[in-house]
């Protein structure tokens, strides 16, 4: 199965790198919004520092990576998860049911290639440009690099779930534009990408620390800045396993409910 | 050997919901067996039923009753077992990799059917030959055209060597020329490698060109098993042979022909399926004076319809 996945996500990979001009629009659009942020995170700081135990720094930092994670991990919703979505829609998806490969491990492996595509071009990218411009900070040694490489495998396989889930409404639906606009509402605030969740207030924050949304970036994040180290370190990606884990085993049931009572559509 | 085995199946869907709901019977108690090697044309009108049956042979689509068996298997239950037998070819929907050249969709179908290098190689190599796609092996997906695309798909559906080969509407939109090479490929294969063909078509061409027997089906129920020329017999279907006059004249009368319609100079003759049209042209030129001929095929839908209403 090994080899599979591996070819499918290089072509995935390719299919992606095959739109420049649609990468580098990207990726320009991502540096503005990664400095307006910056001068409001900035005010913000100015007022209040030390706010979620961030200094203006780290906030920066905040700011740069969540823009590099931003279309690596697809917090907004879409990626390959989007293709399903519309295949369920045309009944293309029963192409992808006649070939003997779970159609799961599929879309993981093509989502696996995008997000290599993503995090070399829209990830770099702009993490170069913050550090050229702006006081960014970096890991401070080998465990913090690790544990955050493995903290954004970990965010991509939530947030390829939870995309997953909300394709497959197409199956009940058959337009995924309503669970969309509302997966799209919910990662926005909950995954830190708005402001970050360290800085919520009180119980709210204990509260989105616990949301499967909280391993898109806040987690990543906070490792990266060496905000958690040693057992909460191991604690951030365990909660991302434990997210991973109970949301592919939802894929796995709506799938297999879907696929015995539903109707692919089109003769 | 049979391959496929079809006894009493049975499909409803449930539409509407609430006090609106409702049943409706895709596919009524079909029954019918297929042998190793056979091309079997499964044809009926929109809406018949046609995929429907092909969905369940397939495994993606879970029968509401009766029982089915294709190579040796339960589709639905043994699903990926059987995809490793069989290749689906949809004339309307693509396998290929659409952003990614051809070869590319070719390489991950070695993968993904695990088959060995060599034997890949082989098959690739002798099916773009025969379906001329050499030179087009690295344009894009999206840069092909209809034809080249389909017969990128039929490559796409073999290169894992299937016993079976289940074709929807393989030739819908293609010209001619295209369609007419790719039932002669269809052809040879079956000739060369003994595949059992399955192929759903609105084209009677199609049936003609490649099949030996014709499933119809309509309402759900298969209303005809059996050889083509006992289909048109059978649906009393007859050819049309449109005669242009150079003036007006009373019904045209010549042997192994009936007149159906006179309207001014021209004149609708009708004629059985397995007559030849030459005499008949032969008589009228002998006795009119024609200024243009044509010959209308009977029309699938017409045969079907026929044969239903009786």
């Amino acid at each position: 199965m090994i080899p599979l996945y591996v070819s499918v996500a290089t072509r995935a990979f390719r299919r992606y790198s095959t739109y420049t001009a649609a990468t580098l629009s990207g990726l320009f659009t991502n540096c503005v919004f990664g400095c307006i942020i910056c001068f409001v995170y900035l005010a913000l700081w100015d007022q209040r520092p030390n706010a979620g135990g961030y200094d203006a720094s780290d906030a920066v930092t905040y700011v740069w990576l969540g823009q590099a994670m931003l279309m690596t991990v697809m917090v907004w919703g879409g990626g390959v998860t989007n293709d399903l979505a519309e295949r369920i829609r045309s009944g293309d998806v029963a192409i992808d049911l006649y070939r003997p490969v779970p159609l799961i491990g599929w879309y993981v492996a093509q989502d696996v290639g995008r997000a290599g595509f993503h995090l070399l071009t829209r990830g770099l990218g702009p993490t170069i440009v913050g550090a050229l411009l702006f006081d960014v900070r970096f890991p401070s040694g080998p465990v913090a690099w690790l544990g955050f490489a493995v903290a954004v495998v970990l965010a991509l396989l939530v947030s390829f779930a939870v995309r997953f889930l909300v394709a497959s409404t197409s199956f009940w639906l058959l337009d995924a534009s309503g669970p969309n606009a509302v997966a799209f509402l919910m990662a926005a605030f909950f995954s830190g990408l708005t402001v970050p969740l360290v800085i919520f207030p009180g119980w709210s924050r204990d509260v989105v620390m616990a949301l499967p949304w909280a391993s898109y970036i806040q987690v990543p994040a906070d490792i990266w800045l060496g905000k958690r180290e040693g057992w909460d370190l191991l604690a951030g990606l365990g909660f991302g396993v434990l997210w991973a884990v109970v949301l592919f085993a939802a894929c796995h049931l709506v799938l297999r409910r879907a696929t015995r009572k539903v109707v692919v559509q089109g003769g | 050997m049979r391959l496929i085995e079809v006894q009493e199946l049975r499909r409803t869907f449930t539409v509407g919901r609430f006090r609106a709901k409702r049943e409706v019977v895709a596919v009524r108690d079909v029954s019918f067996a297929i042998e190793a090697g056979e091309m079997v044309g499964y044809i009926g009108p929109n809406g018949a039923g046609k995929s429907t049956t092909i969905k369940m042979l397939t495994g993606i689509l879970v029968p509401s009753g009766g029982r089915l068996e294709v190579a040796g298997l339960d589709p639905s239950r043994q699903r990926t077992d059987l995809a490793r037998r069989i290749g689906v070819v949809f004339g309307q929907r693509t396998t290929l990799w659409w952003d990614l050249p051809l070869r590319d969709s070719f390489a991950v179908l070695q993968r993904i059917y695990r088959t060995s290098p060599r034997r890949h190689e082989q098959n690739l190599a002798e099916y773009v030959e025969l379906l001329d796609l050499g030179d087009l092996l690295d344009t894009p997906v999206r840069q092909l055209s209809l034809g080249q695309r389909m017969r990128g798909d039929i490559v796409a559906a073999l290169l894992h060597d299937p016993e079976i080969l289940f074709l929807d509407e393989p030739t819908i939109g293609l010209d001619v020329i295209s369609k007419g090479r790719l039932r002669e490929f269809l052809r040879t294969l079956n000739a060369t490698r003994g595949t059992t063909l399955m192929l759903t078509t609105h084209d009677l061409q199609d049936i003609e060109a490649l099949c030996d027997r014709v499933i119809v089906i309509d309402h759900g129920t298969a209303v005809f098993d059996g050889a083509l020329a006992d289909l048109h017999r059978e649906g009393g279907s007859t050819r049309t042979l449109v005669v242009d006059l150079v003036d007006e004249a009373p019904p045209i009368s010549v042997p192994g022909a009936t007149t159906r319609k006179v309207d001014g100079p021209r004149q609708w003759l009708s004629f059985p399926t397995d007559a030849s049209a030459a005499p008949i042209v032969a008589a009228v030129a002998a006795a009119y004076d024609v200024a243009d001929l044509s010959i209308q095929e009977p029309d699938i839908e017409d045969v079907i319809r026929e044969l239903y209403s009786r």
